[in-house]
């Protein structure tokens, strides 16, 4: 059930989706500074609301400026590229009955394919930096997105067992009785985990650990390009926020309320716990970090889904 | 992980508790006497200047903001004839104040002193000047000290004996 106006369904997408991304600026920041028993921005208009609208300006107004070193065509592709992966993947989100760009039956399988590609952003920004901080950034993005995408495919096989569809849409219907939270625990534990990891959010931002690598991948980067970065990852929270909502928390389901609303709530739930997590983890070594991917995460979502098979299969047979 | 989930939950808890943070200007932040904010010259209690022009400040000053010159009035009693503290330059350490032998020069709790032209900050004799003692009220350097000046001759002062007649210590 594709949007009647397909158009209007992809602006309305694009600016709600992109002025979601320049919000969470002021969103992150307030609630950072909650949880640190601080006020935040809250100078700059209503409740500091107008603060973004400052940070865009200045951003927008940087000096944008290429290192001669750097390899000047990747450099400048790279952060152009995160930015519309995660967009593309915007595509196949059913936010509530009607409102999706394109209802695609391997909606799913587009979704994983489409966040593997925005780590080849990372890893060319940090190529293409010529600098190396910048490589060492990279490299590890490169390992972090390969281990942690494996379990993360793995870990939402079970909910696709359930459903017994790719479709991002018929996964929210099969939800109509029970959340796949519930049967799936594991599955979203995991997935959450690998969400995190692939967003590159702390306590897994390993590839631009500011303490160590200075700023990673994007150390070089300056202006704009800089603050493409930025839109990529803050829209890589988003995504990943959906993705659980349509998941693991039933999507636009739920009583009272207009869909939309219902998805937007469970959305931002998991948007302000992403920033939790921020608040409150520090980050790991990151052999610490690869040990748990490959020794514990994979073999974890490896039975999870071997249970979940074995049930299904007993179940319908 | 029951350790990290734990952390989770007690970050969460923050949300309630006092902030820190102080609204700073509406609310004012409380600064204690002893604060060392802007710096200024006393008066003794009698409304005369207690700088003796002695340089030990300007000699003290770490990053050298303080100039002054001395000179003299009618009676013999020392005074700066400028005195300038450029505030551009100063760090607030405090050490002026320590190295003051009359408790003219004085460091008070009060920090805003922002401009818009950096000349600004260079303040002379009359910004510096307050109409007061400030920290040592009953204080005043000329009645104890044993320097003669006009008015006041040599054993005067408070608690000073009467100068030796050196002619009486002969053998």
């Amino acid at each position: 059930m594709t949007s009647p106006y397909p158009i209007v369904a992809i602006i309305g997408i694009l600016v709600v989706a992109l002025t979601l991304a320049a919000g969470l600026i002021w969103v992150e920041r307030r609630l950072l500074a909650l949880w640190q028993d601080r006020y935040g921005p809250n100078r700059v208009g209503p409740f500091g609301l107008l603060q973004v609208l400052a940070d865009m300006i200045k951003i927008f107004f940087k000096e944008d400026w290429i290192p001669p070193f750097a390899d000047k065509v990747v450099f400048i592709v790279a952060p152009a590229v995160i930015v519309v992966t995660v967009l593309m993947s915007f595509a196949v989100l059913p936010i509530a009955p009607g409102i999706i760009i394109s209802d695609l039956n391997v909606g799913l399988l587009f979704v994983l394919g489409m966040s593997s590609l925005g780590v080849y952003s990372v890893v060319l920004a940090g190529w293409s930096s010529d600098n190396k901080y910048a490589l060492l950034g990279g490299l590890r993005a490169a390992a972090q997105m390969m281990s942690y995408e494996v379990f993360m495919g793995l870990a939402l096989m079970g909910v696709v067992l359930l459903a017994g569809s790719f479709n991002l849409t018929e996964i929210v219907a099969a939800q109509r009785h029970v959340w796949f939270v519930v049967p799936q625990f594991l599955g979203f534990i995991l997935f959450l985990i690998a969400g995190v990891a692939e967003t590159r959010r702390l306590p897994f931002d390993l590839p631009e650990a500011e303490s160590e690598l200075i700023a990673g991948f994007h150390s070089e980067y300056s202006g704009m390009k800089f603050g493409m970065f930025f839109v990529g990852e803050y829209l890589g929270v988003i995504l990943i926020s959906c993705l659980i909502t349509i998941l693991f928390f039933g999507g636009w389901l739920g009583p009272v309320l207009p869909p939309v609303v219902w998805f937007l709530i469970k959305m931002m739930f998991f948007i302000c716990f992403f920033i939790l997590l921020r608040a409150a983890l520090p980050r790991p070594r990151f052999d610490q970090l690869m040990s748990w991917g490959w020794k514990v995460m994979l073999p974890l979502a490896l039975a999870n889904l071997l249970v979940t098979g074995a049930v299904a299969l007993a179940w319908r047979s | 992980m029951l350790s990290m989930i734990r952390t989770l939950w007690y970050v969460l808890l923050h949300m309630f508790h006092k902030r820190v943070t102080v609204q700073y200007p509406e609310e004012k932040p409380y600064l204690a006497p002893r604060y060392r904010g802007r710096i200024i010259l006393s008066l003794d209690p009698d409304g005369g200047e207690r700088c003796v022009a002695c340089y030990l400040c300007a000699a003290a000053c770490p990053v050298d903001c303080i100039a002054l010159q001395a000179t003299e009035d009618a009676t013999g009693r020392r005074y700066p004839e400028f005195f300038r503290i450029n505030f551009s330059r100063c760090i607030f350490c405090g050490f002026c104040e320590e190295a003051c032998p009359t408790y003219a020069i004085q460091l008070t709790p009060d920090f805003e002193m922002s401009e818009y032209q950096r000349p600004n900050l260079v303040y002379e004799k009359k910004d510096l000047l307050i109409n007061g003692p400030g920290k040592y009220p009953g204080y005043n350097f000329w009645r104890v000290s044993g320097v003669q000046i006009g008015g006041k001759d040599k054993g005067e002062a408070e608690h000073e004996g009467r100068p030796v007649d050196l002619h009486s210590l002969l053998p």
